[in-house]
């Protein structure tokens, strides 16, 4: 199950600068298993030591924030969108 | 030459010299000026701030630009108001509005943070800026960036008030309506300004920009005779301007320019979109993002990015939250507008409303003193209000008419 991850200029050095890949997996926590094999170090930059994603980061599933989904057990279909990116301040 | 020393995570404290980047590569914390402090104790002094021009920009030393400011010359130094009226009606001893809703030139404190922002844009050499905004942030950005002759994009969300609206248009810029709440237009935007190298000021350019909110604390301070106030009550929307404010303060002390920060700061946000109050009074470790439902569309943010640390000045300020509901809000802009003659947008009557229920709750004492923080203009969201400000009086152009119609019926 291929799906697009787009990826956050912070971690570009780490994609070889590329702003977005694909990846099979069937979960968001699957995914980030597959991302840190195919770009060993991404998941140390977006999970702390417990393996859980750092509080500032925001996963998007098809424009969806994760977190009103299933979180890191959010499951993933073909052709699936998802999105990491950063918190941004504004207003 | 400035007193920056770069920039530096807030989460693991990793550094990085000045450049276009908001976020740590390591943790994705985000990133803060650092400021050499033991240089900037040596020259900044009450009699050097005083002597300032009467802008944000009397505080240039302590903001995070290299050269002279380019931006925002008579943003700013606005009013603080003794609210004596506000503060009879409410029972306490002392108030001020800190007046932002008159900030140059376009009523609202972001005319602060855009100043600092697209003076640095400049300096890093951007032509182009962009924004995603609630309203208040994209008049900003226009304005000041068609006086700097910058191109400018500005995403907002594509149900935001008229004259927010209007107010952006009018300056030309391409303005960008997305269909979806501000939290959809911050994550595209996170997406362009991946793929786009433009100035991006709340993402790219935010550590700088964030920065321009501390002359709102800067000035509390100043105007009440170089001391901070017994409880200052702040809006929050992205948690920003609450957690620079604290910065501020804190700052002024460690400067020696004032004595030991005794401020409590409250944290106000609407009913419907309270992540950050909710998690202060529930003691929660987590903030937890929301959709948000309110008239306050200015701090409509249901993910806020600097919420924890909004928490975190909050708690350690020994202070706390409320949460007005839409009626609140109405009722809060009415009360500032016919006690203090400020005519406030949604956000200040949130503010309003939660610094009301903390006198009377008893978490604000009646003889401390207290200062509420008014962030932006009720011209801008007329349409909150409209339905509940009826009674104006129609008569012919007659002496008869105005004698029977208004001196028989107003009651004094």
């Amino acid at each position: 199950m291929a799906v697009k991850v787009r990826i956050p200029t912070p971690l570009q050095k780490l994609t070889q600068d590329k702003a977005e890949v694909e990846i099979k997996a069937t979960s968001i926590h699957h995914l980030i298993q597959e991302l840190d094999k195919s770009y060993p170090g991404i998941k140390q930059r977006i999970c702390d030591e417990q393996g859980n994603l750092r509080r500032f980061v925001n996963v998007f599933l098809n424009e969806e924030d994760i977190r009103f989904l299933k979180k890191e057990q959010t499951p993933l279909k073909d052709g699936d969108e998802v999105s990491i990116l950063p918190a941004i301040a504004g207003g | 030459m400035g007193y920056v020393k770069g920039l530096k995570c807030r989460e693991c404290g990793k550094n990085y010299p000045v450049q276009a980047i908001y976020v740590c590569e390591y943790c994705f914390g985000s990133l803060e000026v650092d400021y050499d402090y033991d240089r900037l104790k040596k020259i900044v002094t009450r009699k050097h701030i005083e002597s300032g021009p009467k802008s944000l920009w009397r505080y240039k030393d302590l903001l995070p630009i290299d050269g002279e400011p380019t931006v925002g010359f008579y943003s700013g130094f606005t009013p603080l108001v003794k609210a004596k009226r506000l503060a009879e009606e409410l029972g306490v001893r002392e108030i001020y509005i800190k007046d932002d809703s008159s900030c140059h030139p376009t009523l609202s404190f972001k005319d602060r943070v855009v100043a600092v922002a697209l003076t640095k844009a400049k300096e890093l050499g951007f032509d182009t800026v962009a924004c995603a905004s609630t309203g208040n942030l994209a008049n900003a950005v226009a304005a000041h960036g068609a006086w700097a002759g910058l191109n400018r994009y500005i995403f907002i969300p594509h149900d935001l008030e008229r004259a927010k609206v209007i107010g952006t248009l009018i300056y030309a810029p391409n303005l960008i309506m997305v269909r979806g709440n501000y939290d959809d237009v911050n994550r595209l935007c996170g997406e362009i300004a991946a793929k786009y190298r433009w100035g991006f000021v709340n993402i790219n350019i935010r550590p700088y920009y964030a920065e321009g909110s501390k002359t709102f604390g800067y000035e509390v301070a100043e105007q009440l005779g170089w001391k901070t106030p017994d409880h200052l009550v702040c809006p929050a929307a992205s948690g920003s301007l609450l957690t620079k404010i604290w910065k501020a303060f804190n700052e002024f002390h460690k400067l020696g320019l004032i004595d030991a920060v005794k401020t409590s700061l409250h944290c106000a946000q609407p009913e419907g979109c309270s992540p950050i109050s909710d998690a202060i009074l529930s003691g929660s470790e987590a903030i937890r993002p929301v959709k948000p439902k309110t008239l306050a569309k200015s701090l409509a943010i249901g993910n806020p990015a600097d919420g924890y640390y909004a928490r975190d000045a909050v708690l350690q300020s020994k202070g706390t939250a409320g949460i007005a509901s839409d009626q609140e809000i109405v009722e809060g802009i009415q009360l500032l507008a016919r006690t203090e003659g400020i005519f406030t947008e949604t956000a200040g009557g949130v503010t309003v409303a939660v610094a009301k229920k903390l006198i009377e709750q008893g978490k604000i004492k009646k003889n401390q003193s207290i200062v509420i923080a008014i962030t932006g203009n009720g011209l801008k969201t007329q349409e909150a209000i409209q339905s509940s400000v009826t009674g104006a009086l129609e008569i012919e152009p007659q002496l008869k008419s105005f004698e029977e119609k208004v001196l028989n019926s107003c009651k004094s």
